[in-house]
C-alpha cells in the first residue's frame, strides 16, 4: 500500500543537494538578455519615446508592439491586455518596449537611455472612484463583470428578522512572493519553432499565448517547465507575459533571450491578490439562526481583466461560508482600475470572502452574545443540505467533524474562559474559522477542459507518466506516483515522469484550482487503470488464463494455474506486453462525476463536485502598550478526503495557513499614484520562522467517491481560514474588532480608540 | 574595474584614507551591498576595512567597556564582558535582522550609516557613550550625542573612520531596557525603539534617568524634556501618566511606509510609561 | 584582479571585479548555482553560504573580503554523494517543497548543527526558528523544516 503513506518527494534528493535546475541556472554560450522599460505614469497617451545619446544603440535590439507579427495580446478570457503597449498606458509598470542585450548591466544601461514623454490622463486608483465612473476606463460603467445568486426571497425574511447585524470589510492586495522570482527563457529556431523554458505553473496557457502573439500553430511552438520555485497562482497567468517578451526579442536579435526578473521586478509586475470590499447584512432569529442575508462583493480587477471574472465567480459562490442560509442574495462585481493587473493566487476569490464572512459571524456572536460554537453548529451545512447556488451536497461533508476535531485538539471552550494573565499588559485571545472551498474549476469549467494524462511502460520495464499538470512544490510527482504504483502494484519509485515539455505530454488542464491531485490525479489513475486492464489482457492471451485473473502486486502479476501460483516480474510483464506494438501507452480523460448539474446563467446548481473544509482556530497574545501581535499556538483540521500523501498533505495545510496568517497579521501593498512603494522583501513584510508557532495539524478523511483514492482538493483551503481565525483572536483579546486586514498593530490601535470612544 | 584598498593595519588604512579620496569605507557591507545590488553606482574607489582585526577587539576598562568599531553583533551576543555591562546592547544586537546579518553587520557600520532606525543608537545615546574617530591626523572622541548633526549626517570628515565605541558599563543599581517595535519579530525595521537607564531607589524615587527614543526623529533623539520631567519623582500613576504625556509632545515621528505618526507617538508614550510602571511592580 | 578562495575544499583562483558579489561569482564563476538568488538585500537568505564556518548572505559580500576564507555551499554539504544528516532529514520530514529556499536552510541549518555550543546538547524548537530566520520560505509555514532539523540535530548529537 503506497497510497496514504509519506513516500519521500521525488524530487527531494535534487532539491536538498542543489542539483535542482531552476531557470535562472541555465546558462547558454550565445545567450542575450531581456529588459522590459515600462511606463512610469497610471494613464496616458504615448507622445514620444527617445532614445538618448550617450549609449550605443546598435549593441542592443529593440522591440515594441509593431514587432508582434499577428495579435497583439495576452490571450486569457477577455483579450484586452496588449503584450506591449500601443499608443495607450493604463497603469504604472506597463510593459512599452523590451531590449535586448549580450549582458544583464548593458541591458540595464540601455533602458536608463530610453526616455518616454507621456500626456497624462485622469487616472482611476480605487474601487471608489471606479465605482462612480466619472471617469470610464471599462466600458460604460468599469465593471468588467458582475454576477447575482438568489434563493428564496430576501425582502420578506428580512421582514422577519429579529436581529439585522450589518458591516462592511476591507482587504488589500497580497503578493504571492514565491521565493524564485518570474523567469523565461525563449529560443527562436531556424524553422519557425519558438521554444520557451522557464518558471510557470501552466505550460499550455503559455502555449496559447504564444501562438496567439505569433499566429502559429501548435506544433511550432513547445513550451517546457523547469524546476518551479513557487507559484501560488502568481505563475499561472502571468508567465505568458514574460514569454511573450522573451519571444518577441528572441525572435528579433536571433539569439536565445533570458528574461530573469529581480524582485523588485517581479513585484511590481506581476499580478496580486485582488482587492475587496465586502459588505455583509444578515437577519437572524433571536438565538441566532441565520435567515436573510445579503452579501455586496467589490473586487478591483486593476487596468485590465485577466482571470477576474473567474476569481470573482469563486468569491461569489463561497460569500456566505459553509452554512444554510435559505433566503440569500449575493451580489458581486469587479471593477478596473488604473492599477497593475490582479490575478490568480492561491484561493482565487475565496480568501476575501471568507475572511468577510468569518469576521462577520464574529461581529454577530458579539452582537448576540452566543458563542461563536454555537452559532456555527447552529446554521452548518451538513450532508443532505443545500449551498447558496442551491447544490445538495450528497457526499464527503466533514463539516462537523473538522469543528469538533479543531475544538477537541486546541482545547478551545477551556482556553477561550482562560484568565488574563495580572499585572501584564499582554492579553491572551483565542480565535476561530471555519470554512469550505471547492475542487476543480467552478461550474462546467472541468467538461470545457477536458483535461487529459497518458501513462506508458518504458523500455526498462517500469512505467512513465504523462501529463500537463506542473510540480510546483506542492508534490505532484510525488502524489502522481503513488497513484500510478498503487494501481498497478509498484513502489513509488518504479514510476517516473516525461519532461513537462508540451511536445511530448498531454494538456491536463493548467495546474490551478486545487485540482491536480483530485481532478488530473483521478485521470492518472484512470490511464493506469487502462493500463493495467490492456496488460492483463496481453498477458492472459500468453498465458491463457482469464485477464480478470491476473492480480498487479508487488511489482508482480499474478495468477493461478491449475492450483499453482504463477507470478512474473511487472518488468518482464511490461517486455511481453510491448514485443509486437513496441509500446503501451493508455490516456484518460476526465468526465464529471455523475449528475452533476449546472447553469452558467443563473449560477445555480453543482457549482464543484465537492469542497473540502476546515476549522483553524489560532491563540494569540497582543502586546498593549504596542498593539503587537504574538501568535501563540494555531490549530487547524480538515478534512482532506483521502491523505495520499500525510506529509505533504500537512506541509500544503501548513504552508497555506502560514500565508494566510501573514495575509492578515502585515501583508500589504502601500501605493501612490498608482506606484507602489513597498516593492522589496525590506518592506513588503512575509512572516519569518519567528513570526509562526509551531502548528498542529489534524487530517480528517471522508472520502469522496470520485476522487483518487477519495483524495479532494486541498491546495488553497489552507489560504482561506487564517486570517478570520487570527482577527477574531485579537478580537477576543482587546474587545475590539478589526475589520479590514492586515491587521497591523496600527489598525488594532485604531479600533481600540474607536471602541473606545464609542464606549 | 573598481580599487579596493584592504589594509591590515589600522595605521594603514589612515594612510588610505588620507592619501585617496573619494573613498568609500565598507566595513561588513550589509547596508552599502544593498544599495549597491539596486542600482547604487559602486564608487570607483573603495576601503575594506574587513581584514583590521585591530578593530575586532573588546577591553573592559573600569568604568567602561571599549568596542572595536568592526565587532560584529554575533560578537557582541557572546561576549560575556558585553552580556555583563552591556545588556542592553546585546538586546538590541539580538533583534538585527537574523543570523546572516548578525555575522556580518558591525556597531561601527550601524553607527556611520546613521539611519534613525539603527538598533544600537538608543542604548548608545542612553549611555552616554563616546565615539572615537581616527584619522592620519590622530585620534579625537566625540560623545555619541554629538555624532550626528542631521538627517543621514554625521561630524565625521572625509579623512575619517569610527574606530573604537566607548560604552559606559551598566552600574548595579541602574535598571536599564531596550525596546524594539518592528515589522515582524525577524529581520524588522524599527517603527519605534527606545533605550532607558535609570537609577530607582528602594522608595522607587527615579534618581537619575535617561531615555533615547529611535525612528520617532531624523535621528535618534534623547528626549531630555520627559528625562526631566521624571527625574527626582517617585513613581506613581500620576508620574506615569505625566511621562507619557511628555514623550509623547517630545517625539516628532511621521508617517511612512512602514507606520504612521499617531502610533509612533502614542507607543512611545506607552514604552515610556512601560518601563516606569514594570519597574514600579517590581 | 585574481581573488583566491576556498570552495567546497577546493582551491579556486577567479579573476573578476572586487567588489563583485560572491553570490555572482559562485553562480557565473565557479559554475555552481545551487545557491539561490530570492532579494539581492539580504532578506530572504536563498544566497546563504558559510564563510569560515559562519553563515552569511553572498549576496552582501564583495568578493574581495573574503580572498582566502573557506566557503561551503549546499554543493559541498554531501561528501561523495553522501548525504549529511540534514540532507537526509529535509527529505525524510517533507522539508522541500517547491525547493528554492532550501539550499540556504540547510547552510542556516549547518551552521547551526555545527556550533560549538551545541555539541552537548540539541537546540530547542525556539533556537532553531532564531537560527533560519532570516531563511525566508513562502511554501512550508516552517513546520516541516524545524522538525526537520530538531531531527538532524538529535542524529547528530548520537554521532559524536
Ligand atoms: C536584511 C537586513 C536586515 C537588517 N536589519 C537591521 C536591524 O534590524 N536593525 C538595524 O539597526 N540595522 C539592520 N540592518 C542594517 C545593517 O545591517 C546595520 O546597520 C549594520 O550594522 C551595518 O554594518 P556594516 O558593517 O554591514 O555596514 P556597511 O554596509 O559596511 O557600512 C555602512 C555605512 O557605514 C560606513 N562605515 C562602516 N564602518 C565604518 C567605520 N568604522 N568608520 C566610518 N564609516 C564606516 C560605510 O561607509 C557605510 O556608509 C539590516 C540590514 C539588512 C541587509
Ligand atoms: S538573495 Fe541574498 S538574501 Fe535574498
Ligand atoms: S520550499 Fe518553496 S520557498 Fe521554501
Amino acid at each position: 500500500m503506497t497510497v496514504g503513506q509519506s513516500v519521500n518527494r521525488k524530487e527531494g534528493r535534487d532539491k536538498v543537494t542543489g542539483a535542482a535546475k531552476y531557470v535562472d541556472d541555465y546558462h547558454f554560450q550565445d545567450i542575450w538578455y531581456g529588459k522590459t522599460v515600462r511606463s512610469t505614469v497610471a494613464h496616458a497617451q504615448i507622445t514620444g519615446i527617445e532614445f538618448l545619446a550617450g549609449f550605443d544603440w546598435s549593441t542592443v535590439v529593440l522591440a515594441d508592439y509593431r514587432d508582434i507579427t499577428s495579435r497583439n495580446i495576452v490571450a486569457l478570457i477577455y483579450d484586452d491586455q496588449p503584450l506591449l503597449a500601443e499608443s495607450l498606458v493604463r497603469h504604472v509598470y506597463e510593459p512599452i518596449l523590451l531590449i535586448a542585450a549580450p549582458t544583464k548591466e548593458l541591458a540595464e544601461l540601455a533602458a536608463k537611455h530610453v526616455h518616454i514623454t507621456y500626456k497624462k490622463l485622469p487616472a482611476v486608483l480605487t474601487i471608489e472612484d471606479s465605482l462612480s465612473a466619472e471617469q470610464k476606463i471599462f466600458g460604460d460603467d468599469n465593471v468588467f463583470k458582475s454576477y447575482t445568486v438568489t434563493r428564496g426571497n430576501v425582502e420578506d425574511a428580512f421582514q422577519s428578522a429579529e436581529v439585522v447585524v450589518e458591516e462592511t470589510y476591507h482587504v488589500g492586495h497580497q503578493e504571492q512572493l514565491y521565493i524564485e522570482t518570474n523567469g523565461i527563457i525563449a529560443t527562436a529556431k531556424s524553422d519557425g519553432t519558438i521554444l520557451i523554458q522557464g518558471s510557470m505553473q501552466c505550460p499550455y496557457y503559455v502555449h496559447r499565448a504564444i501562438k496567439e502573439l505569433f499566429g502559429l500553430p501548435d506544433e511550432k511552438v513547445v513550451v517546457v517547465q523547469n524546476v518551479t520555485g513557487g507559484g501560488f497562482g502568481g505563475k499561472e497567468e502571468f508567465p505568458s507575459v514574460v514569454a511573450g517578451h522573451a519571444a518577441l526579442l528572441a525572435k528579433k536579435c536571433g539569439h536565445p533571450v533570458k528574461i530573469v526578473y529581480e524582485r523588485g521586478e517581479d513585484f511590481v509586475a506581476s499580478t496580486k491578490r485582488h482587492p475587496a470590499v465586502i459588505r455583509h447584512r444578515t437577519g437572524l432569529t433571536r438565538d441566532g439562526r441565520l435567515i436573510a442575508a445579503e452579501i455586496d462583493l467589490t473586487f478591483d480587477g486593476g487596468a485590465y481583466c485577466t482571470l477576474s471574472p473567474v476569481v470573482l465567480s469563486r468569491g461569489v459562490i463561497h460569500a456566505l461560508g459553509p452554512y444554510k442560509c435559505p433566503n440569500i442574495r449575493v451580489t458581486g462585481k469587479v471593477v478596473a482600475t488604473n492599477t497593475p493587473p490582479n490575478g490568480a493566487f492561491r484561493g482565487f476569490g475565496v480568501p476575501q470572502a471568507c475572511f468577510a464572512s468569518e469576521m462577520h459571524m464574529e461581529n454577530i456572536s458579539r452582537k448576540l452574545d452566543i458563542s461563536p460554537v454555537e452559532l456555527r453548529r447552529k446554521n452548518m451545512l451538513h450532508q443532505g443540505d443545500y449551498t447558496l447556488t442551491g447544490q445538495q451536497l450528497t457526499y464527503s461533508v466533514g463539516t462537523q467533524q473538522v469543528l469538533d476535531a479543531v475544538l477537541e485538539r486546541s482545547d478551545y471552550l477551556a482556553r477561550r474562559s482562560h484568565k488574563q494573565p495580572e499585572l501584564s499588559n499582554k492579553r491572551y485571545g483565542i480565535g476561530l474559522s471555519f470554512y469550505y472551498h471547492g475542487g476543480g474549476f467552478t461550474g462546467s469549467g472541468e467538461e470545457k477542459i477536458k483535461g487529459q494524462a497518458a501513462v506508458e511502460l518504458t523500455a526498462e520495464g517500469t512505467v512513465r507518466i504523462l501529463t500537463a499538470s506542473t510540480e510546483i512544490g506542492q508534490g505532484t510527482r510525488t502524489i502522481f506516483s503513488q497513484i500510478v504504483a498503487q494501481e498497478l502494484g509498484l513502489r513509488p519509485e518504479d514510476v517516473e515522469f516525461e519532461e513537462n515539455d508540451t511536445s511530448k505530454v498531454p494538456d491536463s488542464g493548467p495546474t490551478v484550482a486545487s485540482r491536480t491531485c483530485m481532478v488530473v490525479g483521478r485521470v492518472v489513475q484512470m490511464a493506469a487503470a487502462s493500463l493495467k486492464e490492456e496488460m492483463a489482457k496481453r498477458i492472459a492471451s500468453l498465458a491463457q488464463c482469464q485477464a480478470s485473473e491476473i492480480q498487479f502486486e508487488g511489482r508482480h502479476l499474478l495468477w493461478q494455474k491449475d492450483g499453482e501460483i504463477i507470478s512474473v516480474s511487472f518488468a518482464e510483464a511490461a517486455e511481453r506486453c510491448m514485443s509486437r506494438t513496441g509500446f503501451l501507452k493508455t490516456t484518460a480523460q476526465y468526465s464529471s462525476p455523475p449528475g452533476i448539474k449546472w447553469d452558467d446563467v443563473t449560477y445555480s446548481g453543482d457549482a464543484y463536485p465537492v469542497y473540502a473544509y476546515a476549522a483553524d482556530v489560532v491563540e494569540v497574545e497582543v502586546d498593549m502598550d504596542t498593539f503587537e501581535v504574538k501568535i501563540l499556538k494555531v490549530t487547524t483540521a480538515t478534512d482532506v478526503g483521502k491523505a495520499i500523501n500525510p506529509t505533504l498533505a500537512e506541509g500544503q495545510i501548513e504552508g497555506g495557513t502560514v500565508q494566510a496568517l501573514g495575509y492578515g497579521l502585515f501583508e500589504e501593498v502601500a501605493w501612490k499614484d498608482g506606484k507602489i512603494l513597498n516593492n522589496r522583501l525590506t518592506n513588503y513584510i512575509i512572516p519569518t520562522s519567528l513570526d509562526i508557532p509551531d502548528m498542529e495539524t489534524v487530517l480528517i478523511e471522508n472520502p469522496y467517491p470520485y476522487g483518487p483514492y477519495g483524495a479532494k482538493g486541498i491546495g488553497e483551503l489552507p489560504m482561506d481560514g487564517g486570517a478570520p481565525a487570527l482577527v477574531a483572536a485579537i478580537a477576543d483579546a482587546v474587545g475590539a474588532v478589526v475589520t479590514e486586514i492586515p491587521a497591523t498593530p496600527e489598525r488594532i490601535m485604531e479600533a481600540m480608540e474607536k471602541l473606545a470612544v464609542e464606549a | 574595474m573598481n580599487k579596493v584598498y584592504s589594509p591590515k593595519e589600522l595605521s594603514e588604512a589612515f594612510q588610505i584614507l588620507n592619501s585617496y579620496q573619494p573613498l568609500k569605507i565598507v566595513a561588513g557591507g550589509t547596508d552599502l551591498m544593498v544599495g549597491y545590488n539596486s542600482g547604487m553606482p559602486v564608487p570607483d574607489q573603495l576601503l575594506n576595512l574587513w581584514k583590521l582585526d585591530e578593530l575586532r577587539h573588546i577591553d573592559e576598562y573600569p568604568s567602561l567597556l571599549k568596542i572595536g568599531a568592526l565587532c560584529t553583533y554575533t560578537q557582541l551576543i557572546k561576549d560575556e564582558r558585553v552580556r555583563k555591562y552591556a545588556p542592553t546592547l546585546v538586546d538590541a544586537a539580538k533583534t538585527i535582522g537574523a543570523m546572516q546579518i548578525q555575522n556580518r553587520g558591525t556597531l561601527g557600520g550601524n553607527i556611520v550609516n546613521a539611519s534613525p532606525a539603527g538598533d544600537c543608537l538608543p542604548v548608545l545615546a542612553a549611555f552616554d557613550a563616546v565615539i572615537e574617530i581616527g584619522s592620519v591626523r590622530g585620534l579625537r572622541q566625540v560623545p555619541f550625542t554629538d555624532f550626528y548633526t542631521g538627517y543621514r549626517q554625521t561630524v565625521l570628515a572625509e579623512d575619517e573612520m569610527v574606530t573604537n565605541i566607548l560604552l559606559p558599563k551598566q552600574k548595579t543599581e541602574e535598571s536599564a531596557k531596550f525596546y524594539k517595535v518592528g515589522t515582524r519579530a525577524a529581520q524588522a525595521i524599527s517603527k519605534v525603539m527606545m533605550s532607558v537607564r535609570a537609577s530607582i531607589d528602594a522608595q522607587k524615587c527615579v534618581k537619575e534617568i535617561a531615555i533615547a527614543v529611535g525612528s520617532v526623529a531624523p535621528t535618534v533623539i534623547r528626549t531630555r524634556l520627559t528625562e526631566m520631567a521624571i527625574r527626582g519623582l517617585i513613581i506613581d500613576e500620576s508620574l506615569i501618566a505625566t511621562a507619557r504625556k511628555e514623550m509623547m509632545e517630545e517625539v516628532r515621528p511621521i508617517t511612512d511606509i512602514r507606520s504612521n505618526e499617531h502610533y509612533r507617538r502614542t507607543v512611545s508614550g506607552n514604552l515610556i510609561a512601560k518601563f516606569l510602571r514594570e519597574n514600579y511592580l517590581a | 584582479m585574481a581573488i583566491k578562495i576556498v570552495v567546497n575544499g577546493q582551491d579556486l583562483e577567479v579573476s573578476v571585479s572586487p567588489m563583485k558579489r560572491l553570490l555572482d561569482v559562485l553562480r557565473q564563476d565557479c559554475y555552481l548555482t545551487g545557491t539561490k538568488e530570492g532579494c539581492g538585500e539580504g532578506e530572504c537568505g536563498a544566497c546563504s553560504v558559510l564563510v569560515d564556518g559562519e553563515v552569511i548572505n553572498s549576496c552582501l559580500v564583495p568578493v574581495c573580503q573574503v580572498e582566502g576564507s573557506e566557503i561551503v555551499t549546499v554543493e559541498g554539504l554531501a561528501e561523495n554523494g553522501k548525504l549529511v544528516p540534514v540532507q537526509e532529514a529535509f527529505i525524510k520530514y517533507g522539508a522541500a517543497q517547491c525547493g528554492i529556499c532550501i539550499p540556504g536552510m540547510l547552510m542556516a541549518a549547518q551552521a547551526l548543527l555545527d556550533s560549538k555550543e551545541l555539541s552537548k546538547q540539541t537546540p530547542t524548537r525556539y533556537e532553531i526558528r532564531e537560527a533560519i530566520a532570516g531563511n525566508l520560505c513562502r511554501c512550508t509555514g516552517y513546520m516541516k523544516i524545524v522538525d526537520a532539523i530538531e531531527a538532524a540535530a538529535l542524529s547528530t548529537l548520537e554521532k559524536k
